[in-house]
């Protein structure tokens, strides 16, 4: 149902050109793909497996080599259209330093809307309630450089959120952070998604950031190795290993433990249903 | 066990006397063993990297001593200078500081500097390749034509070629695939298995300083917070919950299942050390 999806891709094909002689380097390999409007999606891969790519596509940063993207039902490839979506669609990237372009806070989170030709006053609202959404409304006459990283991607978010777009890409964007920063800026997305119904696509290495999303896509080699819930994707111990990728902590207890012979689910992500499993096999073994 | 590098009451205040006067290190007093492995963690701003910076002279304590081998290494110019060569520092993305023209001039970079002729840089640069598991044929190559993954390794090389004594290593995979950093974990400790150096290896990540480490120090806020072994530091999960840490994910489960009244012994953090504790449990009551 195309009202209900907000990215979709057919054949998508890109390649990057090499040196003459050589055959082009083939990065994303047919492609077929819809993502949910309003859903949390994480895409996991290791490096080279096409992931950034694939999400440089979305908002028309990439342009398919063959194959189509539509956002919202527009053609990337409309030059036209390329406002459009890049409105619709924004994007995170995972240096917090190379994305900020003001000097102070609030001036930062107006630079697009500002371009946009807004009138001041709305420009004001957009950049209080983008503040307010990531919890930097306190340092908004700071300068960036003065805050932590996850602040400066919180900050990154904001910029995107004044845009008010109908889904956010995030390319890493907890790469470089500390745990602390890690965890503010997954919260901050998820109450992105869940209190104003954006769209998120977060692109990453953690496994840890992909057991509470919707909808799990594992890339490799261009292609999409597997596509479910968490709990779907987690539970294929190999599937994962092949995929460059290493399960959660949680599953690889649950699954040697399954290899000792207990008659044991894998089905517990988080360390607490891990260990409700266990729990209840003892308790059941007694 | 001797001590290669000691801290006494070493402090460091950034910017002193100005409004952005900031401590930070406080009071740390500190030793570490010759040949052993030491992991470092604490959250951004607790003073890891300070006080690496300080480890090899790059900073200068603003009061407490630093002995290296029990000789203060502010004692003269010519000491200093020595302890840059046998006290490796690799910083945060090191990959951002490669700038010769090809892997080799770079891996020969640090060796060159130390004055050794044309033949033991020429070794050196191969084995610290070795090291880091790059085939030869990248030497001719630009640094910058290599994968995140590649590069990185490339700039451990260069810090390997001088042979520290002490390789010190502040967040080598942050921002790498599991793949990548896994190998690079390898090759660290391969090169401390082989060597039988002294490594610090300073990251976010409490697995991965869990599982390789013999000593744990936890930086909060300037000072050395705890100290010890893995398993007595992943014993005390609130202690590093108060600090902004988490503790192992493998230790996450094992305290909950103790708060469901299964008996799992403190200190857990591995998947295998888990596994045994449980099976064991489970062989007891069903033999019972």
């Amino acid at each position: 149902m195309e009202h209900d999806t907000i990215i979709r891709t057919e054949q998508l094909c890109f390649s990057y050109l090499q040196e003459e002689g050589k055959l082009p380097y083939q990065v994303l390999d047919h492609i077929d793909l819809q993502i949910e409007r309003g859903s949390f999606v994480v895409v996991l891969g290791r490096n080279g497996s096409g992931k950034s790519t694939l999400a440089k596509h979305f908002n028309a940063i990439n342009l398919p080599v063959s194959g189509k993207v539509w956002v919202s039902g527009m053609d990337t490839a409309d030059e036209a259209l390329l406002l459009a979506i890049r409105r619709q669609v924004g994007m995170v990237f995972q240096n917090p330093d190379n994305q900020l372009v003001a000097n102070v806070v609030e001036e930062d989170v107006a630079f697009a809307p500002e371009n946009l030709g807004i009138p001041p006053e709305e420009i004001r609202e957009r950049v209080d309630s983008a503040l307010a959404t990531v919890g930097l409304s306190e340092f908004r006459t700071h300068a960036p450089y003065l805050l932590s990283g996850g602040q400066k991607q919180r900050l990154a978010i904001a910029g995107v959120l004044a845009m008010q777009p109908d889904c956010i890409v995030l390319d890493e964007p907890t790469a470089m952070l500390d745990p602390i920063g890690r965890r503010e800026v997954l919260e901050t997305v998820h109450s992105i998604n869940r209190q104003r119904g954006v769209t998120v696509v977060l692109i990453t290495h953690h496994m840890d950031e992909a057991l509470d999303a919707d909808r799990v896509i594992v890339m490799g080699q261009g292609t999409i190795l597997a596509d479910g819930t968490p709990s779907e994707i987690f539970l294929q111990v190999e599937l994962l290993r092949e995929a460059g990728l290493d399960a959660p902590e949680t599953v690889k207890l649950l699954y040697a433990l399954r290899k000792a012979g207990w008659d044991i689910s894998l089905d517990g992500l988080f360390a607490e249903d891990c260990a409700d499993r266990i729990a209840a096999y003892l308790q059941k073994a007694e | 066990m001797e001590p290669i590098l000691q801290l006494e009451h070493l402090n460091h205040v950034y910017s002193p006397g100005t409004p952005f006067e900031h401590r930070a290190l406080i009071d740390i007093d500190l030793s570490i063993e010759k040949g052993s492995f030491v992991g470092m963690i604490g959250h951004t701003g607790s003073g890891k990297t300070t006080l690496i910076q300080h480890l090899n002279g790059l900073l200068k304590p603003t009061s407490g001593r630093i002995l290296y081998n029990g000789e203060d290494i502010w004692i003269s110019k010519q000491r200093i200078h020595q302890l840059r060569f046998q006290v490796g520092l690799v910083f945060q993305y090191p990959e951002y500081q490669l700038f010769e023209e090809t892997v080799y001039r770079d891996i020969a970079f640090g060796p060159k500097n130390m004055g050794l002729d044309k033949d033991e840089v020429d070794r050196r640069v191969r084995d610290a390749l070795r090291f880091v598991e790059l085939p030869e044929r990248i030497l001719d190559h630009s640094p910058f034509e290599l994968s995140g993954g590649q590069k990185r390794r490339v700039a451990i090389a260069g810090v390997i070629a001088m042979e520290p004594e002490v390789l010190i290593l502040d967040e080598p995979i942050a921002g790498l695939d599991p793949e990548s950093r896994e190998a690079i974990l390898r090759n660290i400790q391969d090169y401390h298995a082989t060597r039988n150096n002294t490594v610090i290896l300073v990251t976010h990540n409490m697995d991965v300083a869990a599982r390789m480490s013999d000593q744990l120090l936890v930086m909060s806020h300037g000072s050395l917070y705890l100290s010890g072994t893995p398993e007595e530091i992943f014993s005390q999960t609130e202690a590093l919950e108060q600090t902004g840490l988490t503790v192992p994910e493998v230790t996450q489960i094992c305290d909950h299942l103790r708060r469901r009244g299964v008996p799992m012994p403190r200190g857990l953090y591995t998947v295998e050390a888990a596994r045994d504790a449980l099976l064991a449990m489970r062989g007891g009551s069903s033999h019972a």
